[in-house]
């Protein structure tokens, strides 16, 4: 019973925050909303017993990339500003097409049962997490491990290169 | 914790969110809105990843690594994004969709 409550909580606050998120016209506001739905999704994972994803989730999601996000709004608009939205013609047609896909998402997910199995659970501790991220064997995943962190190498170097400031081009203008 | 929740109901919560990020990525202006309702789709995948996992394949932890490998793309794809809004912002001085319409200045 208590978890029901804890549960219909966390899915109102993720209801309500993402829905203000796309619709506030406030810009910071909107960050804000989207790190309250971030953490609401990782009490989902901390219900689901999914512990270490649910701190990798608050750490890297709620702790980096609001802020990052957060950063970016203060360098590129003034605090009061209010977002520009789309006309009303194209927002009444997004809804449109956004509730027709969201009832036909529903019926279909309403419709189907999913067939529930009793399997015996594998243990999913930061120890099991370790060993199975630099496993090469079955349930290993050190192919994907290493091609997430080339992946991050190149995101970095990519971010560096994009965002700094050109001074070679500016000495042969002048 | 889960014991009487049907897991039609993380589906439920994770299909809204995502369609409310389909719909502030149709209607946003600005640049920055639209990369967070981006997070939010990323991050309703994810609750789908995790969910299906815990109740329909709790004997293997494939759900668990790939949401762990989402979020570690959803970064490096916000921290690139930022990167060319930050450049764009250089030299448009706005990250206004209309207003950002020229690849060469």
């Amino acid at each position: 019973m208590n978890s029901e409550i804890l549960f219909f909580l966390l899915a109102g606050m993720i209801l309500v925050f993402s829905i203000l998120t796309v619709t506030t016209r406030r810009i910071l506001r909107a960050a804000v909303y989207l790190l309250f739905v971030l953490v609401s999704t990782a009490g989902l994972y901390f219900m689901l017993n999914y512990n270490f994803l649910a701190a990798v989730q608050l750490t890297v999601y709620a702790g980096g990339i609001v802020v990052l996000i957060i950063f970016s709004i203060l360098l590129t608009s003034h605090i009061s500003e209010r977002a520009k939205m789309a006309g009303k013609f194209q927002g009444v047609m997004s809804a449109l097409a956004v509730v027709a896909g969201a009832t036909l998402t529903l019926i279909t997910i309403l419709n189907y049962s999913f067939p529930a199995k009793s399997l015996n659970e594998v243990p999913s501790d930061v120890k099991s997490i370790g060993r199975a991220l630099v496993s090469y064997n079955e349930n290993g995943y050190a192919l994907p491990f290493e091609v997430v962190s080339i992946l991050l190498l190149a995101a970095m170097i990519g971010a560096i290169i994009v965002a700094r400031k050109e001074k070679t081009a500016d000495k042969n203008i002048k | 914790m889960t014991g009487t929740i049907p897991l039609q109901y993380f589906l439920i919560i994770s299909t809204l969110m995502f369609f409310s990020g389909i719909f502030g990525f149709l209607t946003r202006k600005n640049l920055i809105t639209m990369l967070m309702s981006i997070e939010l789709i990323l991050n309703s995948v994810n609750i789908n990843f995790v969910a299906f996992n815990r109740y329909l394949y709790p004997d293997n932890l494939h759900g668990h690594f790939f949401t762990l490998i989402v979020i570690a793309v959803a970064a490096a794809e916000a921290a690139v994004a930022i990167a060319i809004i930050i450049n764009i912002y250089r030299n448009f001085r706005s990250i206004e969709v209309d207003k950002v319409d020229e690849m060469k200045f």
